[in-house]
Order: C-alpha cells, then sequence, then structure tokens
C-alpha cells in the first residue's frame, strides 16, 4: 500500500520524464551506486533488502533512494555510507550500520552537504560516528528515524543528529540513544524540534548553541549524561517538553547559558540533579511547567535578568530554588510550592504571606558542597525554620508574593 | 569468718570508713551501732563488696572478697530500705531470688509464713507499704539459710508483732551458730540479741567488745545506758 | 545473666511508658504512611521520627530507669551475682525491650507499607540507634551518681548528637571551604551513629544520586560494600565502647 502511495506520489509530482531504477543482487543494477549513476534528476531508487558494503554512496542528483525492508548498508567501521550533496534528495527506509569514526572528517551515516529540501525518514542508523548530520541545510526534515550508538567514552563518539549552519529544519519523531549528544544544533534557526526520544547519550540530549527563533515540543530528553543544554540563543520557545532522570555531577534536566527572550510553557521536569541551571539568561517566561522530585528545581545564578515564573508547580523538591547572589532582578509570581507553610484568610486560593524559595540549608550547600552530608538533619530543618522567622542569609527579595494553596493544573 | 584489716574509703572529702579493722567469728551477733553518717552502712557494703575500699581489705573466710564474687552465696542481707522492681508481685521477686541463688538445699521459709506473706505473693511491688517490704526484705534475707546474716535495721518499719517475730528469729539463727550482724538506732531492742558491740564515730571504729564487758566497764545494764554513758565520756 | 534479663525485660515490658512509647511510634508511622501520598514519602517523615525521637526516648528512658533500679541493683549486687553480669543484663534487658518497641512500633508499619530495602535498612538502623543509645545512656549514668544530674547529661549528650554534633560540622566546614572536604566528612560522620544512620537511609532513598558531586563522593563510600561494613561496624563500636567502659566503671563503683 504505502509503495503504491508512494508511486502515486512520484508520479503525480515528478517531472514526466521520471522512472524507477531498482536495485538489488537480483536486479539489473546489483549495486546502489550504479543505480545512483544511471538515475538523473527526479528519478526514484529502490533498493530490495539485502547486505550492501559499498563503502560510500554520494548523491549527486535530486532523486528518491528508497530501501524496501531495510536493506542494510554497511560501513564496515571505516566509510561515511550516504552522501547528499544535491537539493531535494529523500532518503528512506534504510538500515545503516557501521560507519567509520573519524574526528577529522565528521564521518557520518547520513551526511548532507550545503542542500536544500532534503528528507531523512524511516531509517535505522545503529553504530555510527555521527549519525545524521546536516551542513549548512535549508527546509529539511529528518522524520522516523532510529538512531542507536553504543559509545563508552565522550571523544570516541558523536552526535546523533547534527545541524550545523542550517535554516528552518524539522526534526521529528526521531529516536536517538548512545551518542554523545543526542540532537545537537549550531547556528540553526527557525526550526522546529518536535516528539523526538532523547535518551542515555553520552553528554547532552539536546546540545543547542547560537541558534535562533527555534522552537522545541513534545520531546523527552531522559537519562543523559548532563541533561539538554541551550546556550547563545534569542527567541527559543520550549513547549510540552519532558526532562527526567538527569543524576550526577553538574547535571541538569536543562542548562540554559547566555539565553534571551525565551519561553517555556508545560514542561514536566522529573527526578534531576538540578531542574533548571540558569546562568546569564534574560527575559525567560515560565509557566505551567511541573517540577517534581528534583534535587534542586531552580538553581538561579545572580546573572540572570527578568525571569518571570508564573504558575509553575514545585512539589516533592529537595530545594526549591538555589541562588548564589543576593541580587534578585526576577521575578516569581502565583506558583504552587509544596513547602509552603501559609494560610489563605480570604479564601482568593493565594497565600497570604509571601513564600521564599530558597533556603537557609540550600545557601549553604550552594557555598559549601560538603554540607550535604547534613543533608534532612535535624540542625539544618532548624536553621531553615530560624531563617524563615528571621531572614539573614537568603536574598530578601526572592520571594513568591502571591503563593498559590493548590496545585496551579 | 570476716576480718577487715585497715579499711579506708573516702567519699569526696568525707571519711566514710577511717582504718577500720576488726574480726567477726561465728556464732556471734554483733551490733554495730554509731550516730548517723558514722560508717555503719558503709561497712556493712564494703563487707558485701557495693563499696569498693580505698585500701586495706576484707576477708570473708581467709579469701580476700575483692576478686571472689561466689562468697555472698553465703551471706543473707536486709538493707535498709528494699525497693524492688515496682511492677513484680511479691511471687516474682521470692522466684528471682530462687532462681539468682540456685540453691540446691531446703529453704528456710519460716518468715514466709511467719509474716504470712503467702496470701500476698499476686501483690505488685509498689503496691506494698514500706512495712511489708521489709517483711519481705527480712523474708529474702533468710531464705536461704545462709551461714552469715546482715542486717541494716532491720525493724525499722515494722510493727510491734512483726518485730518481735524477726527478734525470735534472729536469736535462733544465732543459736545454730550463725553469724549476725546488725545495726540499728534503737539500742532496746538489740538488748537480748547481741552478743558484740561495734561502736563507730565518724569512719572510726572507737570499740569493739562482749556485751558483758560494756556492761562491766560502763556499770549499766541497760545496752541504751551503757551507749549513753559511752558517748558523753 | 539469661535470668536476670529475663526479669529485667519482663519488668521493662510492664513499664507503661515503653507501651506508650511503642502506640505512640505506631500511631505515628500509620499517619505518616497513610498522610502522605506515596509511601517513599511517607519514610522520609518516618525518618526524622527515627533520628529524633528513638535516640531521645531510648537515652532518657534508659537513664531513668538505671536510676530507679539503683536499689534493685543493690539487691542483686549483695547476691553471689559477677557485677558484669548484673550490668550487662541490665543493658541486654533495655535493649532487648527497647528494640522490641521500636520493631513493633516501627518496624511493622514500615514493612506493611515498604518491605523493601530501604524499609529494612531503616528498620537496622533504628534497632541499632535503641541499642546505641541504650549504651550511652548506660555511660551517663555510671559515670554520674546524681540521679538529676545524670537525667541532664543524657539529654545534653542527645542534644549534642542531634543537634550541636552537626552544628560543629558545619563550623569545620566553613573553616576549612578551601579544602576538598568531601572525604574527611565520611570520617567524621563515623563520630556520631545519628548521621552515619542518617546517610545509610537517605542513600538507600536514592535522593543522594540528585545531590551532584558530593552525593555521588558519598554514594561511591556508603552504597559500596566496604562503605556499608564500615558503617555498620562504626554503629557496633557505638555499642561495644560505650558498654565496655561502663561495665568497667560499674566493676569498681561504690553503690
Amino acid at each position: 500500500m504505502k509503495l503504491y502511495l508512494l508511486i502515486l506520489f512520484v508520479v503525480v509530482c515528478a517531472p514526466a520524464s521520471s522512472k524507477t531504477i531498482k536495485a538489488g543482487a537480483n536486479e539489473k543494477y546489483t549495486t546502489i551506486a550504479s543505480a545512483i549513476n544511471a538515475a538523473v534528476t527526479g528519478d526514484t531508487v529502490l533498493v530490495a533488502a539485502g547486505n550492501y558494503k559499498e563503502h560510500n554512496l554520494v548523491i549527486r542528483t535530486t532523486i528518491v533512494l528508497k530501501g524496501i525492508n531495510y536493506p542494510v548498508l554497511n560501513g564496515e567501521k571505516k566509510y561515511e555510507l550516504i552522501s547528499i550533496k544535491a537539493d531535494g534528495v529523500v532518503v528512506d527506509g534504510f538500515k545503516i550500520i557501521h560507519s567509520g569514526v573519524s574526528s577529522l572528517e565528521d564521518i557520518s551515516g547520513i551526511k548532507v552537504y550545503d542542500s536544500r529540501n532534503i528528507a531523512i525518514r524511516n531509517n535505522i542508523l545503529e553504530d555510527t560516528f555521527f549519525g545524521i548530520y546536516i551542513q549548512n541545510g535549508f527546509n529539511c526534515s529528518i522524520e522516523n528515524n532510529q538512531l542507536t550508538a553504543n559509545n563508552k567514552e565522550e571523544q570516541q563518539s558523536a552526535n546523533g543528529i547534527h545541524c550545523w549552519k542550517c535554516d528552518s529544519m524539522r526534526i521529528i519523531n526521531n529516536k536517538v540513544t548512545g551518542h554523545r549528544d543526542g540532537i545537537y544544533f549550531e547556528f540553526v534557526k527557525n526550526s522546529i524540534i518536535w516528539r523526538n526520544v532523547s535518551t542515555n547519550n553520552m553528554r547532552y540530549g539536546l546540545h543547542f548553541m547560537f541558534s535562533n527563533d527555534d522552537t522545541y515540543v513534545s520531546n523527552v530528553f531522559a537519562n543523559n549524561g548532563s541533561g539538554v543544554s541551550v546556550m547563545f540563543s534569542n527567541r527559543i520557545k520550549m513547549f510540552s517538553n519532558y526532562f527526567e532522570e538527569n543524576w550526577g555531577d553538574a547535571s541538569h534536566g536543562i542548562l540554559l547559558k547566555e539565553i534571551s527572550d525565551g519561553y517555556m510553557q508545560g514542561n514536566h521536569f522529573n527526578r534531576n540533579t538540578s531542574a533548571i541551571f540558569m546562568e546569564g539568561a534574560n527575559r525567560i517566561y515560565m509557566t505551567y511547567n511541573s517540577f517534581e522530585n528534583n534535587g534542586w528545581a531552580l538553581k538561579i545564578q545572580a546573572s540572570c535578568v527578568d525571569v518571570v515564573l508564573e504558575k509553575n508547580n514545585f512539589t516533592g523538591n529537595t530545594f526549591d530554588v538555589g541562588t548564589n547572589g543576593s541580587l534578585v532582578l526576577n521575578k516569581f509570581n502565583n506558583n504552587y510550592w509544596d513547602k509552603y507553610e501559609g494560610y489563605d484568610l480570604n479564601k482568593d486560593k493565594i497565600g497570604d504571606v509571601p513564600y521564599r524559595p530558597v533556603s537557609m540549608y540550600s545557601m549553604i550547600v550552594e557555598k559549601y558542597p560538603p554540607a550535604m552530608i547534613l543533608f534532612r538533619s535535624f540542625i539544618t530543618s532548624l536553621l531553615d525554620k530560624t531563617e524563615k522567622i528571621l531572614p539573614s542569609l537568603t536574598p530578601e527579595n526572592l520571594k513568591d508574593t502571591a503563593p498559590l494553596m493548590k496545585k496551579a493544573f | 569468718m570476716i576480718i577487715a584489716s585497715n579499711v579506708t574509703k573516702q567519699f569526696g572529702k568525707l571519711k566514710a570508713l577511717d582504718n577500720v579493722s576488726t574480726i567477726c567469728n561465728k556464732g556471734e551477733c554483733i551490733a554495730l551501732i554509731g550516730p548517723n553518717g558514722s560508717g555503719k552502712t558503709t561497712l556493712i557494703k564494703s563487707i558485701l563488696g557495693m563499696v569498693v575500699p580505698d585500701s586495706g581489705f576484707i576477708t570473708f573466710k581467709d579469701k580476700n572478697i575483692l576478686h571472689h564474687w561466689q562468697y555472698r552465696d553465703e551471706i543473707g542481707y536486709m538493707p535498709q530500705i528494699g525497693r524492688y522492681p515496682d511492677n513484680m508481685t511479691i511471687g516474682h521477686v521470692l522466684n528471682m531470688m530462687k532462681d539468682i541463688r540456685n540453691k540446691k538445699t531446703s529453704l528456710d521459709e519460716d518468715l514466709i509464713k511467719s509474716f504470712s506473706l503467702q496470701g500476698l505473693l499476686n501483690k505488685r511491688m509498689r503496691t506494698l507499704s514500706g512495712g511489708t517490704r521489709q517483711k519481705v526484705s527480712a523474708a529474702l534475707a533468710f531464705l536461704f539459710d545462709p551461714a552469715v546474716l546482715i542486717l541494716d535495721e532491720p525493724t525499722a518499719g515494722l510493727d510491734p508483732v512483726s518485730s518481735e517475730i524477726l527478734k525470735d528469729k534472729i536469736i535462733a539463727e544465732k543459736e545454730k551458730g550463725k553469724l549476725v550482724l546488725i545495726t540499728s538506732h534503737i539500742l532496746s531492742e538489740l538488748d537480748d540479741l547481741v552478743t558484740r558491740i561495734i561502736y563507730m564515730q565518724d569512719g572510726k571504729l572507737l570499740f569493739h567488745k562482749s556485751i558483758d564487758d560494756l556492761r562491766a566497764d560502763t556499770g549499766e545494764d541497760k545496752l541504751s545506758k551503757a551507749i549513753a554513758r559511752v558517748m558523753t565520756k | 545473666m539469661k535470668k536476670i534479663v529475663k526479669y529485667v525485660i519482663t519488668d521493662i515490658l510492664r513499664n507503661k511508658i515503653v507501651l506508650v512509647y511503642t502506640l505512640f511510634l505506631l500511631a505515628a508511622s500509620f499517619s505518616v504512611f497513610s498522610l502522605e501520598d506515596n509511601s517513599s514519602k511517607g519514610l522520609l517523615s518516618l525518618l526524622n521520627i527515627i533520628l529524633i525521637v528513638v535516640p531521645l526516648v531510648s537515652i532518657i528512658f534508659a537513664t531513668i530507669y538505671v536510676y530507679n533500679s539503683a536499689e534493685f541493683i543493690e539487691l542483686l549486687v549483695s547476691q553471689p551475682l559477677k557485677r558484669k553480669t548484673i550490668w550487662l543484663s541490665l543493658f541486654t534487658g533495655l535493649a532487648t525491650s527497647l528494640s522490641i518497641a521500636f520493631f513493633i512500633g516501627a518496624g511493622i508499619p514500615v514493612l506493611i507499607y515498604q518491605a523493601n530495602m530501604v524499609g529494612l535498612t531503616m528498620i537496622l538502623t533504628g534497632v541499632l540507634l535503641s541499642i546505641i543509645f541504650v549504651a550511652i545512656a548506660m555511660l551517663a549514668t555510671v559515670k554520674t551518681r546524681d540521679k538529676a544530674k545524670g537525667i541532664g547529661a543524657a539529654i545534653m549528650l542527645w542534644l549534642y548528637f542531634s543537634l550541636l554534633f552537626d552544628g560543629f560540622v558545619l563550623f569545620l566546614l566553613f573553616q576549612f571551604a578551601d579544602y576538598p572536604m568531601e572525604k574527611p566528612m565520611i570520617a567524621v560522620s563515623a563520630f556520631n551513629p545519628i548521621d552515619l544512620s542518617r546517610i545509610l537511609i537517605l542513600l538507600q532513598l536514592d535522593v543522594s544520586a540528585m545531590m551532584g558531586y558530593t552525593g555521588a563522593v558519598f554514594k561511591d563510600f556508603f552504597g559500596t560494600y566496604i562503605g556499608i561494613a564500615f558503617s555498620f561496624s562504626a554503629l557496633f563500636l557505638w555499642i561495644a565502647l560505650p558498654v565496655w567502659y561502663a561495665t568497667r566503671k560499674f566493676n569498681t563503683k561504690d553503690l
């Protein structure tokens, strides 16, 4: 059925001259390379199932390269498998394994060189160095791919989906595990990352630098070495993503560094060492996010300005907010804090006394990490209680003036 | 039987026992007499091993008591104030003592009978009056038919009838050739009991003589008068 | 020895305070487990009870009991019994009955709601804390004759272990802020049975993994078999040393 649809699509959309070329052990073209060479712009190369060891396939014309039942392209740990050097190429339905490893040449499973309108979909990539690498692409879509690597060391591994200097990308419904960074963006703008699952990667689930005007929606980032890192970017929007189980030294649900004009809504942060670590962030608006069972829900350095948190839920976190200075230029309003002990006399569901989410002990731990050994001891809870009554060390202005009595959502 | 040699004990600044030496033989009934705080109880406790002397030593049947706790098997002790675990009944206490002593020979239950403690066996210790506790203490001291009896203020708190019963019992035991050591303030009671007197003051043993010698020395027949003489001398 | 232990235990178990303590623990644990929406949160609340109430009750009750048993001890000492036997029986009796009280009061609810490694660690450390603080109480009573002073000392000891010691640790951390203190902290924690128990339980609760580098260092140590062996030997030393010293003192004590 799919095949018919595809043929229909090709028939409808392709120029009248387009044809289908078959490659496979029992076909006229026994190698994929020869079939690609025979194809002209607009042709479709259909590859039968089987094992192919064809070193490097270079596509220089606008064709559709389609595998039937996942033909296996084996790079024998030496070669890059598919290199795309033409616009409008589609690569669909391959199983790509054992690429070469070279940090010098950035060897990938599928690499796109300076091209537009590329679609890479429904592929399975295993044990590749870079998985899918787009260099200087425009309007490309990477969809429904599965990328798995089993790397043990960061130096020996590379990123799953790597985009460099791109515009208008669509990264949709991919699964990436075991790479260095699951998804990597550098100088990528106007793009969307949607419904991807990036787990168990060595460094970041998502690594994001110098990339403006991007949106990511409904992704899952779990169990990555250091969570998600978003740095030096403007106008980023994040909706309904899950950041989970990012544990360990210097590990965050999400690291926001030098970010401006961000918007975060409906994200879930669950069981991270620190759910959000913010440094030099400006004008970030966060609402309807939920922070559950994290070590720190929010570490907000004094370098952050005009960060606004409204109507978020904070439950079961060891520390709600940690900070390193006394200057506070950020705003907390109408959030729900499960540690809030205030009251609501006029029954407007808003607490009558402000909530101070920075505890004395969290300040101490911030400064003297070994003080963690006193976690949950009598003295620290006593310190916190006294500090609540007579604030001296904790920043005076860091408070939620209108905390909610019930969860915000 | 019991020999104390140069026993000295100091509690802080107070010298409770000051170079006390004495010999107690069996068949004697010795009264330990002296004003309050003269060291009587300390001496008794030293003999029982409850107080460890600073210097000097005590032997029991020629063995230094310091390292031989078994000698207490031959001692029956009745403390000044007998206090027992609150929640135990008299029966429990008696059974516990029997259990601890684990004595094979027959028990001397005379006092239990004559104080009619059998009827009170299910009473808890905390509900008992001071007198009844004393009865229990007395019964316990005599229960195992020990060779030595040490009684600290035995009749204090007892009603006259029980007092008489106890005195009779003491005399009977003395007749059997046991060594009995008694402290008491009520000297009149001791008249027909004791054979010898140890008089203590300020931790010093002033004299140790037979009651006949004492009577002869002071010319008084009554013990209380005789002692008063000694004290005013 | 067995006989006296038996008598001490039956005496204590009839004591209303132990009964009240057991019921209090029962009520606290059941309410904690039924109030919190998830039972691991309940465990955390219970942790506070165990770390504060158990040592307090153990040390105070044991101290008062030993003082109140002064005459009973005298009675026993005048019997043909070794002093060591009497003292150790008293310790065994107190430790056993308080452990039983803890086990019934907190152990059973924990087993019902959280029968896993965390729960088991909690019960084990709770029992050990009960015994340790009985041992410390025995040391306090043998060192002071006066009952009021002794109880005061017991309260001070409890305060020291549950509060002052940690304050001291905090002070130490501030003073040596420029040095890597993670590893020395492990050694320091061995000097406080309450801290040691708390860390053991927290590591089982896995919150440590969230605590960054420090948590990782602690986990690397206390999470290994060597670390667990170290912690439990330290806890056992906390029983053995006070008991040994108190027994030595009691052997030559004037009653």
